[in-house]
């Protein structure tokens, strides 16, 4: 076991699997020579030659587009947007093409693409370059989208993104790069479509993943210290979703809240709610809430951003509301 | 071009236009359901650039589909069930006229969304590229997909990252119902050199001249020298698709081009150099005919896809 | 920013409470939920929990007000704010306006029997039967909007279905007066008190222990129901001037009719002497109004219906089943009615109406060979009547001692509402009726 970062666990995930598989290739925007703007491909370039790490011109909508076709050709690319705000230049791509040409033409062809593009707010960016756009991509069926929020997960996760023969769109954080944890050295992978209690409690169950995983965990903390033991739940996957051990949960607690950093509007609460109270309607002793972005555009000023994300204390209040 | 090559293509051409027209008739008895883009009159440009590629060399296109998969090779009997949407469709049912597909063939598909395949082209072509071989990718689009975001990032893409596509653009002179002129800056050539090709006008036409053009181009890429660009001119005597009601273009346009018919065009150099007479092409274009109507029978006679098919290849992995 | 605490609806039909002693004192940091007060309400004494945080800036009520559901009783804020503006003036409810509804259930009488000596109550003059509700406090948790009328969450109405139990008995704590899981766990544990579900605090009032608890004493916990019973008979016997009139009945005549009539009825409406009992004093009451009554202070509310009330032995006490309308029902129906509700009370499965709203109790004692016995006035009642067993006894007939059946029946009657004559009258028409107890079936 070692304690690692997220960025680190990334990196090493993409570097196994580019030597275990010679069909997987990396191309985005500054991965080669700049060695990635975020450093998850740093020393990659000289390591596995431009081949096997392209530079991409500016060109979303082409990078997601001819990774498709690349993986529909035989390859395994690993296709990186710089930031997940940019991915949503390379909507179409991702959402008409990559996640459906196994479908409409009847299964005949499939498309290995992996989609990494970290995302998130928190970083006085401002509006256009902090958003948390995750459930526009969760929405399609066809996609596999998949958001750990651990570094073991993240190795884990990106391997079966990579190893899984349908497309799939790594959605990484950029606060998250610097989160350690622990991280086997021995191979394993994290399954897809599985969702994973991190910590367990009897009060009140939090339902979250990625940065809100570890906002929900440091409020559940906090709540232990005043005897309130929170179970907090990972998706880790969004789609496909695994309500198993959610639910499981609220059997037990009656009363959940869900964390994500995507806004509170049509966001990915709202399903997790949704799918609570239709599949565990005996079961609600209190409304759902829902921790969220707050409904504004993210400003730069670093007070204002912070008030409108998501932190412990909001987690903490919304577990006590319905207590 | 040997007479053997030329009757093969009159005949493909014809069976082209037949299936066409028949699939017409059936769009009109509700028998064929949501968009039809019919090829009638842009025979040769499929035809003859098809016939030009080697086996190994991939074909992808737009959603005015029909031809591009009759030409690689695939039975017309599957490519009309997959029109009436049945189970033995070329896609299962799944995709419909718009999203034809023959992956043994190297025919990956039509595409409905207006230059979304393009990337893709360029995407075929890389793995082509990682893996050293020579194979090329012909990405055919029509005159309006060369005003979209997908159009100059993937021809960019291709120029600079020198991929063997062969990219030919189908003028058939509409943009749907917008004429060329109304909807781009610069001409087809123009946009060709902007991304570092040469680029060729061909006469769409003319079967045999699209046949040379396009070996040239794939030789050209072959030896290195990096994507290649035909403008192939052309027109189509139908509607976009169906229910156009054509109001943007004249009847005497179309009469003008309609002389310009390219099985006529062909059927008259065969003549001319007899090469073969109106006899035998009258048998091809009988078998043409019974080779449409079984296409229809065993469409209309296969089953439809079941309900479970709903769900199946959403994903790879179940 | 200051806010006031207001005195909250803790029982379906609670309209206002006392309120008993304050836990906080003015400058004491209050946490929101934390209880500060002890409250008490016409069945039970109850935990106030203050509705926000801060420092306790004002109490505007002092311990021993009657405070209607919805009033301000006290402001939290932040230390040294201003809250002149709050002070005085900020009655949250109005109180509310007499209104004339039709004769009503025991509770309008409760509340306004419970304070004779208080009629500044902020309830309505006694003058009219029942007041208008007070504007509530966080919302009413028992309305038709709701799903069989109750505010309550799924997992509390699974629960209460699975138990078959009525929620409209059951005490929301939650927002709104939200029926929560644990206020449904914490009323079927309790057993069918009808009291709230809320908890019940020692009452500020009760005597201190006159036995120390020791080597030789073995400490048993007292429910709720027998210290709600404790307090009621203390409060009754303590404030009710009770006297008593004995009398005698021949009950051959009442027995051999109800043999008859039972070789004719079905099992679940086989008539008992206790509903012969029952009957009998309800038309006994009605020629005696003042007896079918209520002390009101200034007035004395006589109850247009008479509803004769059983009391029955049940696991850790006793409870009151209401016959309705009992002068105009068949012995029949009064028999099937007393029959499902006596074994409901046993059973801890009674709904609201059948405990809710007598106007008399028979208390019966018949069944364990008690020869006579005096009972105590179920406030707001004005009497109570105790029936001792039908025994064969010599009595005198015609001049001749021969073998009779007689039981001994005691009335104890409020003084304030009616006296001796009255009483014995009450008695003797009481007498006649199940002497001739063909009088029963007409």
């Amino acid at each position: 076991m070692a304690r690692i970062t997220m960025r680190q666990a990334i990196t090493d995930a993409l570097r196994e699997e580019m030597h275990r598989d010679e069909n997987v290739f990396i191309m985005g925007e500054e991965v080669g020579v700049w060695g990635g703007t975020y450093a998850v491909t740093r020393g990659f370039y000289d390591e596995f030659g431009e081949k096997r790490v392209r530079d991409t011109p500016i060109s979303e909508m082409v990078i997601g587009g001819a990774a498709t076709g690349a993986a529909m050709n035989g390859l395994r690319p690993v296709a990186e947007f710089m930031t997940i705000n940019f991915a949503m230049l390379a909507l179409d791509a991702i959402v008409n093409h990559a996640a459906k040409v196994h479908y409409m033409f009847g299964g005949r062809l499939k498309a290995p693409v992996v989609f990494r593009a970290p995302g998130g707010g928190g970083r006085q960016l401002a509006a256009t370059h902090s958003h948390t756009p995750d459930v526009i991509f969760a929405h399609f069926p066809g996609l596999t989208v998949v958001s750990p929020g651990t570094p073991y997960d993240a190795k884990g996760l990106l391997k079966s993104a990579i190893r899984s023969d349908d497309p799939v769109l790594f959605i990484e954080h950029a606060t998250l790069y610097q989160l350690r944890g622990e991280v086997p050295e021995e191979e394993y992978t994290v399954p897809i479509g599985v969702s994973d209690v991190k910590r367990e409690g009897s009060d009140v169950t939090i339902v979250s993943y990625a940065q809100g995983l570890q906002v929900s965990l440091e409020a559940a903390e906090k709540l232990a210290q005043e005897g309130i033991e929170a179970e907090v739940v990972d998706l880790r996957t969004l789609r496909p979703l695994d309500m198993g051990p959610a639910i499981e949960s609220f059997k037990k607690t009656f009363k959940a809240v869900v964390v994500e950093e995507g806004h509170r509007s049509y966001g990915i609460g709202a399903e997790i709610v949704a799918r609570l109270q239709e599949e565990a309607f005996d079961y609600i002793d209190a409304p759902i809430l829902r921790v969220a972005q707050d409904e504004v555009p993210l400003p730069y000023s670093r007070e204002l951003e912070q008030m409108a994300l998501i932190n412990p204390d909001k987690v903490i209040a919304a577990v006590k509301e319905i207590l | 071009m040997d007479k053997e090559m030329l009757l093969d293509w009159y005949r493909q051409m014809v069976l082209i236009r037949l299936f066409e027209q028949r699939s017409a008739e059936l769009y009109q008895q509700g028998k064929i359901g949501g968009f039809l883009h019919l090829y009638i009159g842009q025979e040769a440009v499929a035809v003859g650039s098809i016939a030009a590629r080697r086996d190994d060399d991939h074909i992808i296109t737009a959603y005015r589909d029909h031809a591009h998969a009759l030409a690689v090779g695939t039975d017309p009997r599957y490519v009309m069930a997959e029109m009436l949407g049945k189970s033995t469709g070329v896609s299962s049912g799944k995709g419909g006229s718009m999203h034809l597909v023959n992956t043994e063939k190297h025919f990956w598909g039509g595409y409905a969304v207006v230059g979304g395949h393009l990337p893709l082209a360029a995407g075929l072509a890389l793995a082509e590229q990682y893996r050293g071989t020579d194979n090329a990718v012909i990405c055919y689009m029509g005159d309006g997909a060369t005003n979209i975001g997908y159009f100059h990032e993937s021809l960019n893409l291709a120029g600079v990252w020198k991929l063997p596509v062969l990219w030919i653009v189908e003028n058939n002179q509409y943009g749907m119902g917008t004429a060329v002129e109304r909807a781009s800056a610069g001409t087809m050539l123009q946009k060709a050199q902007a991304y570092g090709m040469e680029g060729q006008q061909v006469n769409g036409m003319n079967v045999m001249e699209m046949y040379e053009a396009t070996a040239a181009a794939l030789q050209k890429i072959r030896d290195g020298e990096g994507h290649q660009f035909i403008e192939a001119i052309t027109y189509r005597f139908e509607g976009h698709s169906m229910g156009d009601p054509l109001r943007y273009r004249t009847k005497d346009e179309l009469q003008k081009w309609q002389e310009d018919d390219p099985i006529g065009i062909l059927e008259r150099h065969l003549l001319e150099n007899e090469m073969a007479d109106r006899e035998t092409m009258e048998q091809l274009d009988q078998q043409a005919q019974e080779t449409v109507e079984e296409a229809v029978t065993f469409a209309e006679e296969s089953p439809l896809p079941e309900p479970e098919d709903l769900y199946a290849n959403i994903y790879v992995e179940a | 920013m200051a806010e006031y605490i207001v005195m909250p609806k803790l029982g379906f039909d609670m309209r206002e409470a006392e309120l008993v002693s304050w836990l906080k004192e003015e400058g004491e940091p209050v946490e929101k939920g934390e209880i500060i007060a002890e409250i008490e309400s016409d069945k039970a004494t109850l935990e106030l929990e203050a509705q926000a945080g801060g420092i306790l800036l004002k109490k505007l009520e002092e311990a021993g007000a009657v405070v209607p559901v919805g009033a301000n009783i006290a402001i939290v804020g932040e230390e040294g704010e201003d809250i002149s503006s709050m002070v005085g003036g900020g009655e949250a409810a109005a109180p509310p306006a007499p209104a004339e509804e039709a004769p009503g259930p025991a509770a309008a009488t409760e509340a306004a029997a419970r304070t004779p000596e208080a009629p500044a109550a902020p309830a309505a003059a006694p003058a009219p039967a029942t007041e208008a509700p007070p504007a509530p406090a966080a919302g009413e948790a028992v309305s038709d909007e709701f799903p069989d009328g109750v505010r309550a969450t799924p997992v509390a109405r699974r629960i209460a279905g699975e138990h078959e139990l009525d929620l409209r008995q059951v005490t929301g704590t939650g927002p709104g007066g939200r029926i929560r899981k644990a206020d449904v766990e914490a009323f079927l544990e309790r057993g069918p008190a009808p009291e709230p579900a809320a908890p019940v605090a020692e009452p500020a009032a009760a005597p201190a222990a006159p036995v120390a608890a020791g080597p030789d004493t073995t400490e048993v916990k007292t429910s709720r129901m027998r210290k709600a019973i404790a307090r009621r008979m203390t409060e009754s016997k303590t404030t009710v001037p009770h006297f008593y009139v004995t009398t005698a009945v021949d009950m051959d005549a009442a027995l051999a009719l109800r043999k008859q009539i039972n070789e004719l009825l079905p099992e679940e409406q086989k008539v008992t002497v206790n509903d012969l009992i029952v009957k009998a004093a309800a038309l006994a009451l009605r020629d005696f109004p003042n007896i079918n009554a209520s002390f009101a202070g200034d007035t004395l509310i006589r109850h247009n219906n008479i509803n004769v009330g059983t009391a029955v032995a049940v696991e850790g006490g006793l409870m009151t089943v209401v016959q309705k309308n009992t002068d105009t029902s068949t012995l029949s129906t009064i028999a099937a009615d007393n029959k499902r509700m006596i074994a409901g009370a046993r059973e801890g499965k009674v709904g609201v109406d059948d405990i809710e709203g007598a106007t008399f109790t028979v208390s019966n004692l018949g069944g364990y060979d008690v020869d006579h016995f005096i009972a105590i006035i179920n406030p707001p009642e004005a009497a109570i009547l105790a029936v001792g067993t039908a025994a064969k006894v010599p009595v005198v007939r015609d001049g001749e001692i021969v073998i009779g059946t007689q039981m001994k029946a005691t009335i104890s009657a409020d003084h304030r509402v009616t006296d001796g004559a009255e009483a014995a009258r009450f008695m003797q028409r009481f007498k006649e009726i199940l002497e001739q107890p063909m009088l029963l079936l007409i």
